[in-house]
């Protein structure tokens, strides 16, 4: 969870920045020798390569329709021309996937920038004041955490009506409560350090140890999470959009409501089903592998 | 023990209050406020003033809360919109197919997920483990609807082994449902036959809500045996002489139930909202496809309640799980 007290005493007080440049060069070193960092990582950067580049990789518009191929019950599987088949309306799927790379990418990180930033603020104040402030923020974050995520999010999303803001919005509600816990509880244990009391008796402000020490020193579960959530949210965002609480335009292709649209074309055309769900897994895999070997490196109880 | 036990459920309480107050708000937040929740979006001007007069919503909102309050302590959920039954019936006629499924999945979760667990610890580095460690993280990464329509294509429409969907054969017309747990119905009705079919549209649903439970089951308990196996009382009671299989009893696995425990009672609770999407991917009448549906036709009182009803039941599953750490291990006891 947390730095050993000698250890962070040492970056601290002593060097600051070289040695926090130690810790950091050390996580990398052990990323790099991880093979499950290397995997994860290479999944990531390939996912996030195609959610970029969409526009040049995908061989056809997500929305162009070829109808003259499609028929009821019946459409053309894999072929030269359209690699993954064509979908229920003469789309080509490949190209589908590739664009629903852009979705997926773009609701993670948007519902996770804003679970940690609000989670981080409130986890900030609770560490920081302590209190009644640090009371009322952990029984918020306790409720919330009561109602099982996807349901919490299923809850938001429909209040807010059907949109990709919506989704962001309820998965990112869902992770505030849980940025919140953890940065406190890293800071309870660093402000409890033998470094922090040391600041302290040198004269530091209270605000200014927080902020220049306990805060920095507690980032790193936060980056672990931070990684996790974003593999959640990936596959809490396709759950919300098989449920159809996505966008309400159909031309936008989303993985989890492509998935649900193959549901009357199970028996015929299965393949329509595993791209998409192939293409959550490959996704989600690859944040979980990276934030497994992340949490590994960065984890002090975890090193030598 | 018995103070133990009264502190955790005096903890509830507050959580409780929190929850209410939560779910109250939720539909006032609602953009039209909550007579849209109650009547849907198309109603009349005459039903919106009879419905704020009915459910004094021009009242204080605190008196609003406490008359909320007491209408859900005396089980009144209001009427769903799209079905115009009262919530709780619906919801009560519900629960038992949901308990069903969730129960058959962490059946199979740990009866799989706990041996496999210590085996792969016991023999560590080993194929098995490996397998396991992989297959693990398989079940963690792939969405349970994903897997619903892959275990619905190979095992129902292709070797056509289980049914596609639903909670019962609709061609059987005696079936009686005395209970609303069908397996048991057919069990206590004398129709076995019922109970075998109502047992063959579980099992998909069920091996699909099954996978992340089971990934994470594998893991902790894997986790958890590697870690107790290597600790001194272990070795000293190898020294001891005593035999691998009660070392393996008293010493091993007990110490090690604790994580594995919370993650069951954790799980339970997950297991509860993944049946929204397991469901419905099978059409299985429970309360998450009935949430599911409430979602897509805007039903708030549903939704209201069901997200109140499945919260209470996940803070109840983590009371017991709590409780039963009391029994597991002593220590917590007297702290």
């Amino acid at each position: 969870m947390s730095l050993s007290g000698a250890e962070a005493q040492e970056t601290t007080l002593s060097q600051p920045e070289e040695a926090r440049g130690g810790l950091l060069r050390d996580a990398v070193r052990r990323l790099r020798r991880s093979p499950q960092a290397i995997v994860g990582a290479t999944l990531v950067l390939l996912f996030v390569f195609v959610a970029v580049f969409a526009p040049w990789l995908a061989p056809y518009s997500p929305t162009a329709q070829d109808l003259s191929q499609v028929r009821p019950g019946s459409f053309p599987g894999p072929s030269a021309e359209h690699l993954l088949g064509l979908d229920q309306l003469g789309r080509d799927e490949l190209s589908r996937i590739i664009y629903g790379a852009r979705y997926s990418l773009i609701i993670g990180i948007v519902s996770v920038t804003i679970g940690a930033t609000v989670g981080m603020a409130l986890g900030l104040l609770a560490g920081a004041f302590g209190g009644w402030v640090d009371s009322l923020v952990m029984r918020g974050a306790d409720i919330m955490l009561a109602v099982p995520s996807l349901l919490l999010a299923i809850g938001i999303a429909a209040l807010l009506g059907r949109s990709i803001i919506s989704v962001m919005i309820a998965i990112g509600v869902v992770n505030i409560p849980v940025f919140a816990r953890l940065l406190r509880g890293a800071m309870l244990s660093q402000r409890e350090s033998d470094y922090a009391l040391a600041s302290r008796s040198l004269g530091v402000t209270k605000g200014r140890v927080v902020l220049k020490h306990v805060f920095p020193n507690s980032l790193a579960p936060v980056i672990v999470q931070a990684t996790l959530a974003l593999a959640t949210a990936i596959t809490e965002a396709a759950g919300l959009a098989f449920l159809g609480l996505g966008s309400p335009d159909p031309s936008i292709p989303e993985w989890g409501r492509m998935l649900a649209e193959t549901n009357a074309y199970l028996a015929s055309e299965p393949l329509l089903a595993l791209w998409p769900g192939l293409a959550i897994v490959i996704s989600v895999l690859g944040f979980y592998l990276l934030g497994e070997a992340l949490r590994e490196a960065l984890d002090p109880k975890l090193r030598r | 023990m018995l103070r133990f036990a009264a502190r955790r459920v005096l903890l509830l309480v507050p959580i409780l209050i929190g929850l209410s107050i939560l779910v109250f708000l939720f539909v006032r937040a609602l953009p039209g406020g909550p007579e849209t929740a109650l009547l849907g979006e198309n109603a009349t001007p005459e039903r919106v003033a009879q419905v704020r007069e009915l459910y004094g919503l021009d009242r204080p909102v605190y008196e609003q809360y406490v008359s909320y309050v007491q209408s859900v302590l005396s089980l009144d959920f209001g009427t769903s919109i799209t079905t115009r039954q009262p919530v709780a019936e619906e919801i009560a006629r519900r629960f038992p197919g949901t308990v069903e499924l969730t129960v058959t999945a962490m059946l199979i979760a740990v009866t799989v997920g706990v041996p496999l667990g210590f085996i792969a610890a016991r023999r560590y580095g080993s194929w098995v483990d490996n397998l396991s460690t992989a297959g693990s993280l398989l079940g963690i990464a792939i969405p349970v609807f994903a897997l619903g329509y892959l275990l619905k294509y190979v095992f129902a429409l292709k070797l056509g082994w289980f049914p596609t969907q639903g909670r019962e054969d609709s061609l059987m017309f005696r079936n009686e449902h005395p209970t609303g747990f069908y397996v048991l119905d057919g069990i206590v009705t004398g129709n076995p036959e019922a109970a075998v079919d109502a047992l063959r549209h579980l099992i998909l649903p069920a091996l699909a809500l099954a996978t992340i439970p089971l990934a994470f089951i594998t893991r902790i308990t894997r986790a958890s045996v590697l870690e107790v196996a290597g600790e001194d009382y272990v070795r000293t009671a190898e020294a001891k002489g005593m035999t691998r299989p009660v070392i393996t009893r008293r010493h091993i696995l007990r110490n090690a139930m604790l994580p594995i425990v919370t993650v069951v009672g954790l799980q339970t609770g997950l297991l509860l909202s993944g049946a929204v999407l397991t469901e419905t991917v099978f059409a299985f009448d429970g309360i998450g496809r009935f949430l599911a549906q409430a979602v897509f036709a805007r039903d708030f009182p549903v939704i209201q309640a069901g997200i109140l009803f499945l919260a209470v039941i996940f803070v109840l599953v983590n009371l017991l799980v709590d409780l039963s750490y009391g029994l597991l291990d002593p220590r917590v006891r007297t702290r």
